[in-house]
């Protein structure tokens, strides 16, 4: 660990943190529906989407309504992305030929990109052409971020308001935080990008002959235009099959810090529009210091894992960490810090193979997808993880001093706690059952590329990562094959709507509920207190949860590596 | 309820054909006209001829090149479709060894190449990069320190003095962006550009 890293890292976490107040006032107002200074611009083509979909602007939804139009974009998200990817061999913008994806990689892909997964079961450069990158990929990465805000959003609006039916317009969020959120940030981003050295054409894959003689082939398309919204929406699919540690999509150290500011930008200020619109940023602020304690302590154990190396690595005279699977222009210090970031947020861009991390390097960020990815987490959906958390938190506590808990003024009642145990329960049931029946089946087990404990470790990190809706994997598993493709979907299916449907059902049962006033027995929700309170619980469930399958995976392996046993 | 379908219709075709056209084309036009060289992929042009790009690494086995890091890019195996060959620096089939801490085959792969660059430059310590994979297979860098551990088996193939060898390698280092962003490191296409045109004059 160096000097210089350390900077690195205080240097993101301070950008993190001044960026919390100015974007969180600004998405505020986008979401109250007030003028803003793209209003000019934007606004005419919002009015414009509403004319024409049928959608009036004043019309608010009840909760079931707004989950319904949420789940009907699904589907219609699905069905074209399903098509676009069966039928883009005779489409347009093909320069590479690509065939028809098979059909149950076709629908792990889908079901991957319409949840915020972007699982890569497919490898970008050598399965999909330019008009699936653009009208499948960008457009569900656009969609699913929004769709995850808009959720966020619906769940805030139920702790703000006092005895109302209704939590907000589906549609409007969803277009308001496409237009006036993601869409300007993308468009001066990927200008940047560009300038940076990201490529940004639609032409065939180049054919070079290199200094030695030898032919290159080297894959292009619409890089930069993708990467923003990959990032910026906590989405993570790769243009290309390595993915952020790909010179064309990640060609600078800069790039990649301009990368990890955007995974993190959206999530860490929706706290801040969470603080505004329930009367009280110092709540939001709580939130962030929950998010912030958890963020650090898992940067720490994995810059000093990696930077310690392996004893493989040791014993054979080398020095200076783990570089398998890193690129030198990042070091160790900025792929230790993405890993961190892209798992704690759900985005699943990886800069550095997660699969060659030393043991517990590795596990930081398994643990993190595992803990329900509520460390700033996807754009909205870490919101409304951590304030499922919160809820049982408060209850918690409640018990504990024997009072009827409640938060930001609402009372926290039976349908509420229930609403949030179902919705962190269903996480563990996917990522520890399927690990389980995959364990025992002999052809899953022959996907995984490594073997003893670090096998094992591939498998369950693929269905954290998948239930999670992270993405990122530990690549070495062959997961496109018909048993993985399906039950990878099955648990990012289950993973994002047995979120969100309870998440929404906590929303609308918030709404109705009458405001109180806080009194001498309510417990403090913006101090230091709460906060610990908070990480307790968070660190105790998800300990309880999948400390027996952390420990037959990476304290294992990492038991075995200090001994120098390989497999 | 059902009166939700015409929105989830409509507004999915509408909002994809201004993300998923409208966006990702006028970039594509606006980098075009801005940024043409990064735009379409840095590529380096030697009369006439595309030899490489500047962002991506590309194999160099000859003593008379400096070498960039292991790459464990594979293609597909021309006699069998179904399985892969090794195929160092495909850029267009970008990927890492994905070999854990306790592999066998990491640990044998690595102590291969310390043994074969102990052989070629005892003096040294065997840089860590110039014996692990890279997470793309592509990296277009290596450390100083790997640059330099390779001078001496360069200007004994090229005839040159380690001196200039030396020289090429040190005006090519690039340091740490804005002095805080990323690690110090070496184009390897770069240097071994430079070094056919030293060679040449």
């Amino acid at each position: 660990m160096t000097a210089i890293g350390w900077i690195q890292i205080l240097l993101f976490c301070a950008i993190i943190i001044a960026l919390v107040k100015p974007l969180g006032a600004y998405m505020t107002k986008v979401f109250n529906g007030e003028r803003t200074f793209l209003w000019p611009i934007l606004r005419p083509f919002e009015v414009g989407l509403y004319w024409i979909s049928g959608i009036d602007e004043k019309r608010e939804q009840h909760w079931l309504v707004y989950a319904v139009s949420m789940l009907l974009l699904q589907v219609v998200g699905f069905l074209a992305l399903y098509a676009l990817l069966r039928l883009q061999a005779g489409l347009p913008f093909n320069p590479a030929e690509q065939s028809a994806v098979a059909p149950d990689l076709a629908f792990n892909t889908a079901v991957s990109f319409v949840t915020n997964t972007n699982w890569q079961s497919y490898g970008g450069e050598t399965t999909v052409s330019y008009l699936t990158q653009m009208l499948g990929l960008t457009v569900q990465n656009f969609l699913s971020a929004a769709t995850g805000v808009a959720i966020a959003m619906a769940l805030i609006r139920g702790f703000a308001r006092s005895s109302m039916r209704t939590v907000g317009n589906f549609w409007v969020d969803l277009t308001r935080c496409t237009l006036y959120v993601l869409l300007p940030i993308c468009v001066v981003g990927t200008v940047v990008l560009v300038w940076l050295g990201v490529p940004q054409n639609l032409s065939a894959y180049t054919e070079a002959t290199t200094l030695e003689g030898a032919k290159q082939i080297i894959a292009q398309g619409p890089v930069a235009s993708q990467m923003m919204i990959k990032h910026l929406g906590t989405n993570g699919g790769g243009f290309f099959n390595a993915n952020a540690a790909h010179p064309f999509e990640n060609p600078t150290a800069i790039t990649n810090f301009i990368h990890m500011i955007s995974i993190f930008a959206i999530g860490a200020a929706l706290t801040n529009v969470f603080g505004r619109m329930v009367g009280n940023q110092r709540q939001g602020w709580a939130i962030f210091a929950v998010m912030g304690v958890l963020f650090l302590v898992g940067v720490v154990v994995t810059y000093w894992a990696e930077a310690s190396g392996t004893t493989g690595l040791h014993a054979l005279g080398l020095t200076g960490g783990n570089m398998e699977g890193k690129e030198v222009r990042f070091g160790i210090v900025a792929s230790a810090l993405f890993a961190v970031i892209t798992t704690a947020a759900s985005c699943g861009a990886v800069n550095a193979m997660h699969d060659s991390f030393t043991a517990l390097g590795g596990m930081i960020p398994l643990i993190n997808i595992q803990l329900g990815e509520l460390i700033i987490g996807g754009v909205g959906a870490g919101l409304y993880g951590m304030l499922l958390f919160v809820v049982l938190s408060i209850f918690v506590a409640g018990l504990m001093v024997g009072r009827t808990p409640e938060y930001v003024g609402k009372k926290i009642e039976a349908r509420e706690v229930k609403m949030a145990m179902l919705a962190i329960l269903i996480l563990p049931l996917m990522y520890l059952g399927w690990t389980a029946v995959a364990v025992v089946m002999p052809s899953a087990v022959a996907s995984m590329a490594n073997a003893g404990p670090h096998g094992f470790s591939e498998v369950l990190y693929a269905f954290t990562s998948a239930t999670g809706n992270n993405g990122s994997a530990f690549g070495g598993l062959s997961a496109n094959t018909m048993f993985y493709n399906l039950t990878l979907a099955c648990s990012m299916l289950v993973g994002r709507f047995f979120m969100i449907v309870p998440a929404m059902a906590l929303a609308g049962a918030l709404a109705q509920k009458k405001s109180i006033p806080p009194s001498a027995g309510t417990l403090p929700t913006t101090g230091g207190l709460f906060v610990g309170l908070v990480v307790g619980v968070i660190v105790i469930v998800g300990g309880l949860t999948f400390f027996p399958a952390l420990a037959l995976g990476p304290i294992v392996e990492h038991l075995a590596m200090t001994a120098n046993t390989l497999f | 309820m059902l009166k939700e379908i015409r929105p989830a219709i409509i507004l999915t075709i509408a909002l994809s054909i201004i993300t998923g056209l409208a966006y990702p084309l006028a970039m594509t036009g606006i980098a075009g006209t801005f940024f043409p060289s990064q735009a379409g992929g840095s590529l380096i042009e030697k009369d006439g001829k595309v030899i490489g790009s500047a962002l991506i690494g590309q194999e160099f086995t000859g003593d008379q090149y400096f070498h960039g890091r292991p790459s464990a890019t594979s293609a597909p195996d021309p006699s069998d479709s179904t399985k892969t060959v090794s195929a160092p620096y495909n850029a267009a089939n970008s990927s890492g060894s994905n070999l854990g801490p306790t592999s066998k085959a990491l640990n044998d792969r690595i102590k291969e190449d310390v043994e074969k660059l102990k052989a070629e430059n005892p003096s040294a310590p065997i840089p860590l990069d110039l014996v692990t994979a890279s997470g793309s297979g592509l990296d277009p860098h290596i450390s100083p320190e790997a640059a330099l551990f390779q001078v001496p088996r360069v200007a004994k193939a090229r005839k040159m003095s380690e001196d200039s060898v030396r020289k090429l390698v040190t005006d090519r280092i690039e340091g740490r962006q804005a002095g805080i962003f990323g690690e110090p490191r070496v184009n390897v296409l770069a240097l071994n550009m430079a070094l056919d045109q030293a060679s040449a004059n």
